[in-house]
């Protein structure tokens, strides 16, 4: 009589059969999801819908840390009546997800108190709604100001609206509006159907992240495909990651510096960053990694060369970066602009779901190289750093502990490397997929957990393809951090999270 | 004290002393040199291969400006397509940016087709406003590099500011998302003139990859002229560095 109520999947392993995922009851699908995000060691990875044929396919996945698989609900509507009761009251980190199946298929979520737009796609529900029209929080009174900023920044960055309701210097609430950088990546993985193109297509996702995103392209085209990668690659792609990850940690550090005007911490650090992003570029021909990673095998497979520049480039540099660090969290001046600065509660942390670094700096174990590993990492024990204040001390020195963490890991992995056979396989293009199948694959990008999942149709070709970056999650907390600060205090913290808008616009 | 000291020690000389003649490593993708002896069957395939259709299938010539730089068309074919570590193809014409089959010769900029005005005004200090629209930010991140203290492009008096009121120009990165079509005129027309526009990155030159996404809205550069195209994806800085100086006409 037990009928099974959920599918187990492993992250970057066999795909599942599209017909063995149960359809649950609503109730049932609602009780199931709620039940399982109880828990501390569950939150959920990605939640969204599928059109088939007249109705809408709801897919909630959540990710068991203690066991290490992937959790899959399913339920279907019917699009005559897409209405259902929100489960956001009773679960807050499930908000975003149902404003995307909101926001892209008009089913109404009863009961959801902030219904809002996430992005504005080019195929949303309602065409009527525009971005200029978004519905922004407001408060009636004499005491209150608004300061909106934004698209356009001061900087060099991407365009996002922040509209800031405060009393004073004092920032009451944060209202973050996205959607600016959409380009329709998700739809172009399906129209764009030559594999070369979906392997550039993961790489612009967020180009901060190509390595992270075209690893778990992939990784997932991998898995669709049955291709095994020999374990030599596999290590090469961790340490490409480890990379990526050095060079972002210690710009986002020349960053902190420049927005407390400590000069001498910007720059050395940004020259610092450039000798990572250089090696990579040795290696590959690109500062970001474009190029590197591609499914089943690779077009620059590490060598000795290129093991020794890594190699000589990590000991410099790190030893500066240690040096420098050391001078900047010991300054008064830096210490007290951090210290005890937009604070985000481990509960706040629990409850929106973050992942990533915004996790761990708030005492969550969130770490997908060790919860959900993937590469060689599932035979490599990665040691995340955890810091509990989470503020914006703790994301700067989170930044500094997991570059010394990252430098060991390539050293460790480097040495490891050298034992394995090199198989030096060319990338594969030509690859047929399972048909009716359903594939994730997750990876740890310097800012967080990366998803990707696809689904086929019964000849093989990808029907549909859904992209999560880590910002998804973690944009909300930016918002609850910087409540009760001053909004001078703002472009710290916002560096401190240092999230991305174009993963989130898509 | 001492800390410091011993940082700035380390630290060293850090900043690239001549802009025109930094050398990048061999592997760097830069201008691509296609043999005058390629066969129609080879360029059919690279061009078939191509995911942006950037390869020319009649004549086999490469477009900078669609080019994303995978480098995938000389794996396929070493001996007849191959990328110099030439990062120098920065024009103010667009058509320079296509490289014929045979051609060595460096991109250049026509002098004639450079607006009089930008070299009278502009040529000892040109302030600029970046906007990115739909960028995925490394194009970002390298323009960020160019005042870096590596590359330190303020030497010549040319800097990224906040506001397009105090800006000459205008440099766009990204395939041009509809919901940012808007601002994006709004930051233009907010700035003085004369003005320039210069295009950074591939996407921005042709929508590289996003070419044909429904969701862009690129009327902003068919209606406008075009100062400066700077391919790459990312640009590289020195692309970007060399254009803007031969541009302005520094030497
Ligand atoms: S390097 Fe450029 S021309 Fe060659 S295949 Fe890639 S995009 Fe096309």
């Amino acid at each position: 009589m037990d009928q099974k109520l959920y599918m187990e999947i492993k992250n970057n392993s066999l795909p599942l059969d599209l017909k063995e995922i149960p359809v649950l009851k609503y109730e049932v699908f609602y009780d199931q999801v709620l039940a399982f995000l109880k828990d501390e060691g569950k939150h959920c990875i990605a939640y969204y819908g599928v059109e088939s044929a007249g109705n809408l396919k709801l897919y909630c996945c959540i990710a068991d840390d203690n066991n290490n698989i992937v959790v899959l609900f399913a339920h279907e509507l019917n699009k005559d009546h897409l209405v259902l009761k929100s489960l956001t009251p009773e679960c807050v980190q499930l908000h975003i997800f149902e404003r995307e199946i909101h926001e892209n298929f008009g089913v109404e979520f009863e009961g959801h108190t902030w219904l809002k737009p996430v992005r504005y796609p080019y195929n949303r529900k309602n065409r009527s709604e525009i971005i200029n029209s978004y519905p922004f929080y407001n408060i009636e009174s004499e005491e209150l100001h608004e300061v909106g900023v934004g698209p356009v920044h001061a900087g060099i960055i991407e365009p996002g609206h922040f509209r800031f309701i405060c009393n004073g210097e004092k920032v009451l609430h944060l209202e973050i509006q996205l959607g600016y950088q959409h380009r329709g990546i998700e739809e172009l993985f399906i129209t764009k159907c030559n594999a070369l193109q979906r392997c550039i297509l993961s790489e612009s996702i967020a180009g901060d992240t190509s390595i992270g995103h075209s690893l778990a392209h992939s990784q997932l085209i991998e898995s669709l495909a049955g291709i095994q990668v020999s374990e030599a690659l596999q290590i090469e792609r961790c340490i490409a990651l480890e990379m990526e990850r050095l060079a972002i940690h210690i710009g986002d550090t020349s960053a902190l510096c420049g927005d407390v005007a400590y000069q001498l911490g910007q720059v050395v650090c940004e020259a610092l960053r450039t000798t990572i992003i250089n090696t990579t570029q040795f290696w590959c021909g690109n500062r970001f990694g474009k190029g590197l990673i591609r499914p089943g095998g690779s077009n620059y497979p590490l060598n000795n060369d290129v093991v020794n520049e890594i190699l000589r480039v990590l000991d410099d540099t790190g030893r500066r970066f240690f040096e420098v660090t050391d001078l900047i969290y010991s300054l008064p001046s830096v210490l007290g602009r951090f210290d005890d600065i937009g604070i985000l509660t481990r509960q706040q942390a629990l409850s929106l779901g973050a992942v990533g670094m915004t996790a761990r700096t708030s005492g969550i174990l969130r770490d997908i190289r060790k919860t959900h590993p993937f590469q060689y990492y599932k035979n490599y024990l990665v040691r995340p750093v955890i810091l509990e204040t989470g503020d914006v001390l703790a994301r700067g020195m989170e930044r500094v502990l997991e570059v010394h963490e990252s430098v060991k890991i390539i050293h460790e992995l480097i040495e490891i490397w050298q034992q394995k056979i090199k198989d030096f396989r060319k990338p594969v293009y030509d690859y047929n997929l399972k048909p009716d199948n359903f594939a994730i694959s997750m990876v740890e990008g310097w800012r967080g957990e990366i998803c990707h999942i696809a689904i086929t149709d019964n000849s093989g070709n990808i029907a549909h393809y859904k992209v999560k970056d880590p910002s998804m999650h973690n944009w909300m907390a930016l918002a609850l951090a910087v409540r009760n600060q001053e909004i001078s205090d703002f472009p710290i913290c916002n560096k401190s999270f240092n999230l991305s808008y174009c993963g989130n616009d898509l | 004290m001492f800390k410091e000291i011993k940082v700035l020690k380390s630290h060293g000389i850090q900043y690239v002393k001549n802009l025109r003649m930094q050398p990048v490593s061999a592997l760097f993708r830069g201008r691509p040199v296609i043999s005058g002896d390629i066969t129609k069957d080879e360029i059919k395939t690279v061009s078939f291969a191509c995911p942006v259709m950037a390869i020319d299938g009649k004549s086999g010539s490469i477009d900078m400006g669609r080019c994303v730089f995978c480098k995938e068309c000389s794996f396929l074919l070493p001996d007849k397509i191959r990328f110099t570590n030439d990062y120098r193809i920065s024009s103010n014409v667009r058509e320079a940016l296509i490289i014929k089959p045979g051609s060595e010769n460096p991109v250049q900029l026509d002098e004639n087709r450079i607006r009089k005005e930008i070299r009278r005004l502009f040529k000892s200090a040109l302030k600029l406003r970046q906007v990115s629209a739909g960028g995925d930010n490394s194009c970002e991140m390298e323009l960020v590099a160019t005042g870096n203290v590596n590359f330190d492009f303020g030497r010549y008096g040319i800097e990224f500011v906040a506001s397009p009121r105090h800006a000459d120009g205008i440099v766009i990165t990204g395939p041009i998302s509809e919901n940012m079509a808007e601002p994006l005129d709004i930051t233009y027309n907010a700035i003085p003139s004369p003005k320039i526009i210069i295009l950074a990155g591939t996407d921005a030159i042709s929508g590289g990859i996003f070419d044909g996404s429904p969701a862009l809205d690129r009327r902003f550069i068919e209606q406008n002229h075009i100062d400066l195209f700077v391919p790459g994806n990312p640009l590289n800085p020195l692309t970007f560095i060399n254009g803007v100086m031969d541009l302005l006409g520094i030497k």
